[in-house]
């Protein structure tokens, strides 16, 4: 709708997997999964309900897989604290947004990232503008930190990232939600967990 | 960690993307424009229609009116600087702003140079009106391109003019076999190796953006489907009878700039849009889009 889209295109067609953009509740039909990008989330909420998604989205999250990144985190969250964004709640997480301040702050860190016991991958991650997890409930799996604060975070079949691994080419994450035959689908990694 | 490299300055562009940027030049009007759903605001101290009629040296603006639009909304805001005004530039990053535009909109400060971009972390933003002018100031560190149009006008063509030039002028590099690039990079004044960097992508190796003369619905579906990627709206929004419906509106054709129905139901019911001005009233040493090279 508005943001990175493209980038995330890039990063399915790496990886084979089809994807359309989703601009109207009729697009999320046909589609097995849902990325909601970085961008900004003022306007990503704006639009949500200027165009009446709001209640198509809830129910499609419901039973399909989302990821967020940065802006798309925050829409992921169950409480933002700034009236401007209405989040979509599926995770239960308080997000602020723009924590690490201004673009002048933005910045390119390597960040250590345990996705099983068999996959653990240092990872150069780039946030821009970001914002931070700054309270998660019970059954939220950190996949990875930055400065003792969660940048990429598992709950079900939802997946929420403060950095954009579209920005540089990282498969994985798209990997976890879309792609079963990857030894880190999310239905693998949270049986490990439960485990 | 590393702040303010180029791929970090690209990313925010990149994440600007399918929304329009609105000229604003006060906190009021920022609101405005982040209600009806602005991914970005341009703070300036008079918007360009007013600029061509008001005359005068038009510079960078007070920041405390860019303190004051800072405070009042959370998207980013971005500021312009005179062509080859470094010490603007760098006070406007000593204030944070998120982008700055290297504009024609203001008077230049230096007819023969543009700011070496590289220097700052803030990303840059710069005009163009085809693909030599593109790719130059991509080489002096731009993190985004925006073809100029004609800034004030309130009229179209100018705009068209500028992102057909450049698709037509990609296109054609990407046909171009390795020994034919040299002498296209020779014609375009434009370094060698940002020439192939095109040809292998068919693309801008940054973002590419559409300004100057947006003023309806309707020409921000024309310019997103010409290939832009966003759309800037100076005067049109804050020149009309009804900003704040206009400004909703633009951003609905932006984002369904292929659903003619919605494009549509986006320009029905808006009062007058900007006046405007035909090509022929503004005498050539008066286009703002000549300054820059």
């Amino acid at each position: 709708m508005q943001g990175d889209f493209a980038l995330h295109h890039r990063v399915f067609a790496t990886l084979n997997i089809e994807s359309v953009p989703v601009k109207v509740s009729s697009d999320l039909e046909s589609v097995d999964g849902l990325v909601i990008p970085g961008g900004e989330s003022t306007t990503m909420s704006l639009l949500i309900d200027s165009y009446n998604l709001r209640n198509p989205l809830k129910k499609y999250g419901a039973t399909h897989p989302v990821m967020g990144t940065c802006a798309g985190l925050i829409m992921m969250a169950k409480v933002v604290p700034d009236k401007r964004v209405n989040p979509l709640g599926f995770m239960d997480i308080v997000v602020d947004r723009n924590a690490y301040g201004r673009q002048i702050n933005s910045s390119t860190e390597m960040v250590s990232f345990h996705f099983n016991s068999a996959t653990k991958m240092e990872l150069s991650t780039t946030l821009i503008r970001a914002p931070k997890i700054s309270e998660m409930g019970k059954d939220i799996h950190i996949l990875g930190e930055f400065n003792q604060s969660p940048v990429a975070v598992l709950s079900g079949h939802f997946l929420g990232l403060s950095f954009h691994p579209e920005l540089d080419g990282i498969k994985i994450f798209h990997q976890i939600l879309f792609d079963p035959t990857s030894s880190v689908y999310y239905k693998k990694i949270n049986q490990t967990y439960a485990a | 960690m590393s702040k303010g490299t180029y791929e970090v300055k690209v990313g925010l562009a990149e994440m600007l993307k399918g929304g329009v940027i609105m000229d604003v030049t006060n906190p009021e009007q920022a609101k405005i424009a982040e209600d009806a759903g602005a991914c970005a605001v341009m703070a300036l101290e008079r918007i360009p229609a007013d600029i061509r009629k008001d005359g005068g040296i038009s510079r960078m603006s007070d920041p405390e009116m860019i303190f004051g639009i800072q405070e009042m909304v959370s998207i980013p805001v971005m500021a312009k600087c005179r062509i080859g005004h470094f010490a603007e530039a760098q006070v406007l990053e000593t204030l944070e702003v998120d982008f700055i535009d290297e504009s024609e909109v203001l008077t230049p400060a230096d007819e023969f140079n543009h700011i070496w971009k590289h220097d700052y972390k803030t990303p840059f933003v710069c005009g163009c009106r085809n693909l030599g002018e593109a790719l130059r100031r991509i080489a002096e560190g731009a993190a985004m391109i925006r073809t100029k149009g004609e800034a004030g006008s309130g009229n179209i063509v100018e705009a068209v003019r500028h992102m057909r030039t450049l698709m037509t002028e990609i296109k054609r590099v990407t046909r171009l076999e390795d020994d034919e690039m040299v002498a296209e990079a020779k014609n375009l004044g434009a370094p060698l190796s940002l020439v192939q960097q095109v040809a292998k992508l068919g693309r801008l190796p940054v973002p590419n953006f559409a300004a100057g003369g947006i003023a309806t619905p309707a020409d921000a579906s024309l310019m997103m489907q010409l290939g832009a990627e966003t759309v800037f709206v100076g005067s049109g929004i804050f020149k009309s009878d009804d900003p704040a419906a206009r400004a909703k509106a633009i951003v609905e054709a932006t984002t369904h700039y292929q659903d003619a129905k919605r494009v549509a139901k986006a320009s029905t019911g808006l009062k007058n849009a900007m006046k405007g001005l035909d090509m022929s009233e503004i005498p050539a040493e008066e286009r703002l889009q000549e300054r820059g090279w």
